[in-house]
């Protein structure tokens, strides 16, 4: 028998002695993908740079600020409505380095395939990376391709960095946010993720929803433009939803999020999977929205900007920022009364009835 | 979207409210059966717009919570075994048997598989005869017929390798073992307007009548829940004890007849034991002999099971109304979603789950200044 794992040295570790292997919710962008980050990835690799915690980090470069992203795509299925995991490795990427502030510039992929993986998928994929990218304005420009033995992976996985160049001094990001602040969403809510769900096996359904996967860094520019310096915090809510983003914005800045439910935008197609799922629109993940924190005398502005780019017409101010309940995300739901709208805790349960 | 929000509006919502408070002349307790409901109320903040006399009670109506332990390790030692494709509703997975929960199972390299339709484990069977596909039927009167209608097409097409772990409740008898309970303070019930669109609402006049007690058929929307309350208070604060259908658009008095039907073919009345509750005479369902073939119990023969519940946990309080999820020692301390003691905190519509999720951790009144 292996000597179980010592936690001792780990800054907390009674939360992750609950979970003694990795769950799904490991991944789910909840509650325990934080702990995990919080309790054994931060103790291990801690620095200054990472300490932020940004969807990327900014670094000083001989007299440049870069920013600097990764992420993995492990998407099922391959392909869906609206878009590809190919689509999605690049949108990711450009947006995580957008909504840090940067303009994103160059690309490195690193493909995972399995043993029997079709070419013709893999063409495909790489033929919507080379769009989506050229549509970004940003050029890939390394790779890495390894192979794993059949039934030791999905097909395919993509991992995809990113370097992006800051070109202002403002300082963008989760801790940012201000008592004052207007919060704005892009468009509407939880279509990437209903549109994943639609097509998933076990659980077609026949709808007309598709994913919303976009690269966000033009529309970012004129948010920038528009708000200056009054643009506090930006965020793509993807996996988790705006909920899983605002409760990560709310406790970075020690600020209270109240949003109006009556104002979330979400399609009359997503509400309806959603409430036949038994899932909150909130917690769906977008893979093209990005959320806005901005000084509130400045929101008007950067609203009519937002919604002159085809990718925020929809644009709309979901809420505020208080200092009541510091850290916590609050909703004044339809009826007049309010709730809590917390971190998720691992994946959305689909409920009996 | 039509049919909910028409059920969602605001300013009807308060006028309901204001006649409720108009009604109250003194304090009231009132059980809302259903998890669904529960979960309405905290979701939207429901008793937010209540008047202090009013006390909502949460009743036992979630089918996650009240499936026993022993049901559950049961599901737990079937899912574990290789060849086993084993079907389950989502929010069971995260259910914790004595020593673990289902999704434990499936990092441990069990096939458990999330379903959305008993109908979709039986397509599973038919296209892995070489794998024996077991599907976890539990729920109320609700869940009921499509399990049936599961056990009853695997039959026709012959299945030799689908089987159903059956572990149905009932409402009326709950509410029966409610009123009888020496502890009892309910003073009224919102019946599951769901369990009723199945089964009509029949078996309720006699209940109010032998208890003297009023019970609304309700919804599950805030006007719903409201409509419900206020016919509620109506009878108590007049005297009357009657069964009433404030769900009409849904529910009538005799329900889905094919339905109740098929239920009586495959089907029959049990004593079952409730979790955290006890056993409660003919309150579930098995299958019938018949059907013995496809009842994974008989075919797995799982033994051996010891069951162990948290002794912090008093979710059997919780689901009698006797204590507020809140008021429990271990609520959010020792007992979370991530970590739940008892299923009361797991699934969406355990009142546990419904408080912890939706900030019940801070006051009502401090939420209303929010």
């Amino acid at each position: 028998m292996p000597e179980p794992p010592d936690f001792s040295n780990w800054s907390c570790p009674l939360p992750l002695r609950d979970y003694p292997t990795i769950a799904m919710g490991h991944g789910g962008g909840g509650k325990l993908s934080a702990e995990l980050i919080e309790h054994l990835f931060l103790p291990a690799f801690r620095n200054d740079a990472l300490a932020n915690l940004g969807d990327a980090s900014i670094v000083p470069l001989t007299g440049e600020r870069l920013a600097f992203s990764t992420d993995s795509f492990v998407v099922r299925p391959l392909f869906f409505p609206g878009g590809s995991i190919g689509d999605l490795a690049v949108n990711g990427t450009v947006n995580d380095l957008a909504v840090s502030g940067a303009r994103p510039v160059y690309l490195s992929v690193g493909m995972i395939l399995e043993e029997g993986f079709p070419i013709a998928s893999l063409a495909r994929i790489a033929d919507d990376m080379a769009k989506a990218a050229r549509s970004a304005g940003v050029q890939i420009v390394t790779g890495d391709t390894k192979v794993v033995e059949r039934g030791h992976g999905d097909g395919c996985y993509i991992n995809t960095s990113g370097i992006g160049l800051v070109t202002h001094a403002q300082e963008i990001g989760p801790t940012h946010a201000q008592v004052g602040d207007a919060v704005i969403v892009s468009g509407t809510l939880g279509d990437h993720g209903t549109a994943i769900m639609s097509v998933r096996e076990g659980l077609e359904f026949q709808t007309t929803i598709r994913s919303d996967t976009a690269a966000l860094n033009v529309l970012i520019e004129h948010v920038l433009q528009a708000g200056n310096s009054a643009v506090h915090v930006m965020r793509d809510p993807t996996r988790g939803g705006i909920a899983s983003s605002l409760n990560e914005i709310a406790t970075a800045s020690k600020v209270g999020v109240v949003l109006e439910e009556k104002s979330l935008p979400v399609r009359a197609e997503v509400r309806a999977a959603c409430e036949l799922l038994g899932l909150d629109p909130v917690y769906v993940a977008n893979e093209g929205k990005v959320l806005v924190f901005v000084a509130g005398s400045r929101a008007q502005g950067v609203l009519e900007a937002m919604r002159a780019h085809p990718l925020g017409r929809d644009s709309v101010v979901i809420g505020k920022v208080s200092d009541q309940h510091p850290g916590m995300v609050v909703a004044h739901t339809m009826i007049g009364a309010t709730r809590v709208i917390p971190m998720q805790i691992g994946e959305q349960l689909p409920r009996i009835c | 979207m039509k049919y909910l929000d028409e059920f969602r509006n605001g300013e009807i919502a308060q006028s309901l409210a204001r006649e409720i408070r108009r009604l109250t002349t003194r304090p009231w307790k009132i059980m809302e059966v259903c998890g669904g409901q529960t979960h309405s109320i905290v979701r939207n903040g429901i008793d937010q717009l209540l008047p202090p006399e009013i006390e909502m009670i949460h009743g036992p109506g979630c089918p996650v919570c009240v499936t026993p332990l022993a049901i559950i390790d049961q599901a737990l030692a079937i899912a574990g075994q290789p060849g086993v494709i084993f079907c389950s509703f989502g929010d069971m997975l995260r259910v914790p048997g004595s020593d673990k929960d289902l999704f434990r199972i499936r990092g441990e390299g069990g096939d458990v598989r999330i379903v959305y339709s008993p109908l979709d484990a039986v397509h599973i069977a038919s296209q892995h005869p070489e794998k024996q596909v077991v599907f976890f039927g539990v729920g109320f009167e609700t869940t009921a017929p499509a399990n049936a209608m599961a056990v009853h097409v695997a039959r026709q097409q012959g299945l030799k390798n689908f089987s159903a772990l059956i572990s149905h409740v009932l409402v009326p008898p709950a509410i029966a073992a409610i009123m009888q309970s020496p502890r009892n303070s309910i003073q009224a019930f919102l019946a599951a307007g769901h369990v009723c669109s199945v089964m009509g609402y029949k078996q309720y006049p006699p209940l109010a009548e032998h208890f003297h007690v009023p019970i609304i058929v309700t919804g599950f929307e805030p006007l719903d829940i409201l409509e419900g309350i206020r016919r509620a208070v109506q009878q108590l604060e007049t005297g009357e004890a009657r069964a009433d259908n404030a769900y009409e658009r849904i529910v009538t008095l005799e329900g889905n007849l094919p339905a109740q039907k098929l239920l009586e073919q495959v089907f029959e009345v049990v004593d079952r034991a409730w979790r955290g509750i006890g056993v409660i005479p003919a309150s579930g369902w098995r299958l019938r002999h018949e059907y013995r073939d496809f009842d994974a119990e008989h075919r797995f023969r799982v033994t051996d099971i010891h069951t162990v519940e948290s002794p912090l946990c008093h979710s059997g309080e919780v689901l009698q109304g006797i204590l507020k999820p809140n008021q429990c020692p271990a609520f959010g301390e020792a007992c979370t979603p991530r970590k739940p003691l008892g299923a009361t905190m797991v699934s969406s519509e355990g009142a546990c789950a419904a408080y912890y999720n939706y900030g019940r951790f801070i006051s009502a009144d401090q939420l209303t200044h929010a």
